[in-house]
C-alpha cells in the first residue's frame, strides 16, 4: 500500500457569512476516515472559525462549530492558526475554542490541537504538504 | 440615511466605503459578517473610531452572539441592537442603503 499522503485543509472564511467554512469542515471530516496525514491551517478571517461561544440560535441557522470538538476523534490533531492573522483582528489563543485529542501511546493524555503559527512556519508547513485543499 | 454593512472589513472595502461617503446624520447598521467591523484591537477599529464621532455606528446583536463577539469586544460607543432596533432605525430613516 502506498503511504498516507499529506493533507493540508486552509480554512480562510469566517464562520457564518457563507458557507465555505461549513462545507469545509464536513470535507476534512469525510477524509479524515480514509487515514491520510490531515491537518489544518486557519488563515485571514477563517481564524473566526474558532471563536469561542458562537450561539446562533438567535439567527435561526445552525450552530456548526461544536463539530470543530470531533476532529481530535478523527486524528485531526494539528491545527494550525496563523498568529498575523489573529493579531490583525484583535484575538488572542484565549478567544479561541479549546480543541484537544487524545494521545493512545501516553495512557490517553489529552493535549491541545491548537498550534498558534507564524507566516515563516506556515509557509515550510505549507511546502511539506501533498495535497492543499482551500475552503 | 440607514447604511447597513455585512461583509468582513478584512474581506471587503465596503465598510471603509461607506464610512468614507457616510454623512453625518447618518446611522451605519454592521450586520452579518459586518459585525467583526465592530472589534476593538483589530486593524480596522480606528476606521470605525474615527468615524464614531461622526456618524452614529450599531451593530446587530444575533450576528454577533453567533460568531461568538461578547460585548466588552467592541469599540466603545458603538451600540448593540436587536432585530427590533432594526426596524426601528429603517422606520426611521427616509433612506436605506445597503453595502453588499
Amino acid at each position: 500500500m502506498s503511504r498516507a499522503k499529506k493533507f493540508m485543509y486552509i480554512n480562510r472564511h469566517a464562520p457564518c457569512g457563507t458557507v465555505y467554512a461549513v462545507e469545509g469542515l464536513e470535507v476534512v471530516l469525510i477524509g479524515a476516515a480514509f487515514e491520510q496525514d490531515v491537518c489544518m491551517a486557519f488563515i485571514g478571517d477563517g481564524v473566526f472559525q474558532l471563536q469561542q461561544d458562537q450561539d446562533t440560535a438567535d439567527t435561526g441557522m445552525k450552530n456548526f462549530s461544536p463539530a470543530y470538538r470531533a476532529l481530535g476523534d478523527y486524528e485531526v490533531n494539528r491545527l494550525y492558526v496563523e498568529r498575523e492573522s489573529l493579531q490583525e483582528r484583535g484575538l488572542t489563543e484565549e478567544d479561541l475554542m479549546p480543541l484537544t485529542w487524545e494521545d493512545e501511546d501516553e495512557d490517553w493524555a489529552e493535549k491541545s490541537s491548537i498550534y498558534i503559527v507564524d507566516q515563516a512556519q506556515l509557509s515550510d508547513l505549507m511546502d511539506e504538504q501533498d495535497i492543499i485543499l482551500n475552503f | 440615511m440607514l447604511h447597513t454593512v455585512n461583509k468582513s472589513p478584512f474581506e471587503s472595502s465596503s465598510l471603509k466605503t461607506c464610512l468614507s461617503l457616510a454623512r453625518g446624520d447618518a446611522d451605519v447598521l454592521l450586520i452579518e459578517d459586518g459585525v467583526y467591523g465592530a472589534l476593538s484591537g483589530s486593524a480596522h477599529t480606528s476606521l470605525v473610531a474615527e468615524a464614531l464621532g461622526d456618524v452614529r455606528v450599531y451593530a446587530l446583536e444575533p450576528d454577533l452572539k453567533a460568531r461568538g463577539l461578547s460585548r466588552d469586544r467592541l469599540i466603545p460607543g458603538i451600540e448593540v441592537v436587536g432585530y427590533d432596533g432594526f426596524v426601528e432605525l429603517a422606520c426611521a430613516n427616509d433612506k436605506i442603503q445597503n453595502w453588499l
